[in-house]
């Protein structure tokens, strides 16, 4: 039967030099679909959770999901998946460009990186052919450099890669592709780096994907683009303005976080908005691979044309730094891409770092010569470039992420972190539901594993109020399902704004001859919810592990239009465990059965005895 | 007096704050009227930071936020 997987893996091992295909079990793909849930419970089976996550025996998996090269609106998306050093759970961040595509495109549904290699080598793929090659001339180049040189060589290759920070194991450490997308959180670059990795090349002579029923997908493919083009948000708002337009909206309801959340309310966010980067760096709109939408920002950048920054780095280099200078703000994000940095726990990082040279913790002495103080673009921008070539103590120290940066002054409650990972750009003080989301997600801070800023602020698909706690661990746990079928799909999360678990369905089925409807679907997205839960429990997480930053519940906003706001965790946590079948953070053996994840269920009890 | 903040596709034309006279409006979608913005026009609409909807009555010193359909992530 046709389908839209290609039915292969290419497994890796560095240790012993070897590339082996491996079948792609299409039952498995079709219980976890692919992407972000494939790719868990491969690491689950192959006994990843326990390992040290810096260790020759973790592994990366770069999957596609099944819609990933189709002619599916942003069918380009592929997950790196692994044990995050970060968090010491599970991670799987997420990229556009075209990277996945051209994979797909090669003839490979996923490749499974393991072991170590002696010095460092890169892997370049050209359609069936896959060769381990060596990579000690490209150790220590930054990612433009790198893309060039590799060029030379391999000219039509999409290139994936780490930066120095990656070689030298920040724990916030990014794999970018195509020279501005990323995938960057949890630290995956860490993973790379302790390989020996230093780059994915891949050239693919196809560029297109057979599904399961080419008509069907056509009229699916054609609905779904109907409702994308009718959509406000993905027809207008995103692509005239990108994503900072949420600048403005979030800081008028007095919940963008400001000098690492100690406030959240910035007076001068016109200045980093989407529309002020519009009218005044904007060259073009940036589209991935299959992509409608064009969120991404070409901007000009010192007479350069370079891919710009997103919400999230434009308010954690912003608000959360007191910095309202775009152009500074353009330049420290290029150096995350540069150097291969998150472009969110390195800005909150450096936001840390400032309240800790407010505090008096760190001084003048550790700054060698650029003070940490609120609002200064030069900080920005010079200690992001510190962190990526680890040029002081304590930049080396910061590239370990806020998390271990606090706890070395003694003072961990500054980090605004959930499982040691930065939060993002919504404070859950005046949102209650994206606090839920904050607190459960399995790869600790996040806010897309369940976008609830789309009812609680943006009104979609209705509105709901963002300072009241009923329904939201419902809400939550919808979302979170959702998404977790979007990310195994392949797809961007930015559809969800026009479709829904219908749309999603019918794609799915249309391109791997499944029969799932909405909420069969959804089952199969509450499935790879609880699976990730499964590892981060044999990884060790505890049932506190589920919380939030002390600010968050002890003080209150100060001022603004959320003043006197607190979160109210401690009211939706029971709410959401009830709505999910958990019991202290962790499914029960009910809920497990239900989802069909007995063999899970049964790794568990292992541990247990 | 009252201030009006537009943003995104709505600051096309106008200005981004602009002031008005609390006296001569009572309800939030007779100062969308006065803007010459059409009630589809707008996603969001923002009294004082909470979401609220044109029927909502408005006082003097209010801040009103009003913005298209936007997103992102």
């Amino acid at each position: 039967m046709t389908t839209s997987y290609n039915g292969k893996i290419l497994r890796v091992n560095l240790t012993r030099g070897e590339v082996v295909p491996e079948k792609l079990d299409l039952n498995l793909a079709k219980k976890f679909i692919g992407g972000r849930g494939l790719g868990t419970k491969i690491l689950l089976d192959e006994g990843v959770a326990t390992v040290d996550p810096l260790s020759e025996e973790n592994k990366l998996v770069y999957i596609n999901g099944p819609m990933t090269g189709t002619n599916v609106p942003t069918g380009t998306r592929y997950m790196v998946v692994t044990k995050s050093p970060l968090t010491g759970m599970i991670a799987s961040s997420n990229s556009g460009g075209i990277w996945g595509a051209k994979l797909k495109y090669a003839g490979w549904d996923a490749i499974i990186v393991e072991g170590k290699a002696k010095e460092p080598v890169y892997i370049n793929i050209e359609d069936e052919k896959a060769e381990i090659l060596p990579a000690k001339d490209y150790w220590g180049k930054t990612t433009e450099t790198l893309i060039e040189e590799i060029h030379k060589i391999h000219p039509k290759a999409s290139v994936l890669n780490i930066g120095p920070a990656g070689e030298k194991l920040s724990l916030i450490a990014s794999i970018m592709n195509d020279t501005d997308r990323a995938a960057g959180r949890s630290g995956v670059g860490a993973v790379m780096g302790s390989k020996n990795l230093k780059a994915i090349t891949v050239t693919a002579s196809r560029s297109s994907i057979e599904p399961n029923d080419p008509t069907k997908l056509r009229e699916v493919v054609s609905d779904c683009l109907k409702k994308i083009r009718e959509n406000g948000v993905t027809s207008g708002g995103l692509p005239t303005y990108g994503t900072a337009v949420l600048i403005n909206i979030v800081n008028n309801i007095g919940s963008l976080p400001t000098n690492n959340w100690q406030e959240s309310y910035f007076d001068t966010a016109d200045k980093i908005s989407g529309e002020t980067l519009k009218e005044e760096h904007l060259v073009k709109q940036g589209f991935c691979h299959r992509c409608p939408i064009g969120c991404g920002r070409v901007i000009d950048f010192k007479g350069r044309v370079i891919g710009g920054p997103e919400y999230e780095p434009i308010w954690a280099y912003g608000s959360n730094c007191g910095v309202d200078d775009l152009s500074a703000i353009n330049e420290a994000n290029y150096y995350c891409n540069e150097y291969g940095l998150d472009a969110i726990s390195t800005p909150c990082t450096i936001a840390a770092a400032m309240e800790l040279y407010q505090r008096g913790y760190i001084t003048d002495d550790d700054c060698d010569g650029v003070p940490l103080i609120w609002g200064s673009s030069k900080a920005i921008v010079e200690w992001t470039k510190r962190m990526g070539e680890g040029s002081n103590q304590l930049a080396q120290l910061m590239a370990q992420g806020s998390y271990r940066l606090c706890q070395h002054y003694g003072v961990p409650e500054y980090s605004m972190s959930v499982k040691k990972q930065e939060m993002p750009a919504y404070d859950a003080r005046g949102i209650q539901g994206i606090g839920i989301t904050y607190a459960t997600s399995n790869r600790g801070g996040c806010h897309v594993r369940g976008y609830m800023i789309s009812p609680e602020v943006l009104g979609l698909p209705e509105t709901l109020d963002r300072l009241t706690t009923e329904g939201k661990a419902t809400w939550t746990k919808i979302f979170q399902d959702l998404t977790a079928c979007i990310d195994s799909m392949g797809m961007c999360l930015f559809t969800s704004f026009a479709l829904g678990a219908p749309e999603y369905a019918a794609l799915l089925n249309a391109g791997t001859g499944t029969d799932y409807d909405a909420d069969g679907l959804l089952e199969v997205g509450e499935r790879i919810y609880n699976i990730e839960r499964i590892f981060n429990k044999l990884a060790g997480m505890k049932a506190e592990d589920d919380r939030l930053p002390k600010r968050l519940t002890e003080e209150a906003i100060p001022a603004g239009p959320s003043k006197d706001e607190i979160s109210k965790i401690s009211v939706t946590l029971p709410d959401y465990y009830h709505v999910r079948g958990w019991v202290d953070a962790f499914p029960t053996t009910e809920t497990l059965n239900r989802l069909g994840l007995d063999e899970e269920m049964l790794k568990e009890e292992a541990l247990v005895e | 007096m009252i201030e009006v903040r537009l943003f995104a596709s709505l600051r096309t034309g106008r200005d981004k704050i602009i002031k008005l006279d609390s006296n001569s409006f009572s309800v939030a979608g007779e100062v969308l009227k006065h803007l010459s913005i059409e009630a589809e026009e707008v996603a969001i609409y923002l009294i004082n930071g909470r979401h609220s909807d044109l029927d909502a009555p408005i006082k003097d010193g209010d801040i009103i936020a009003i913005f298209p359909p936007v997103g992102g992530g």
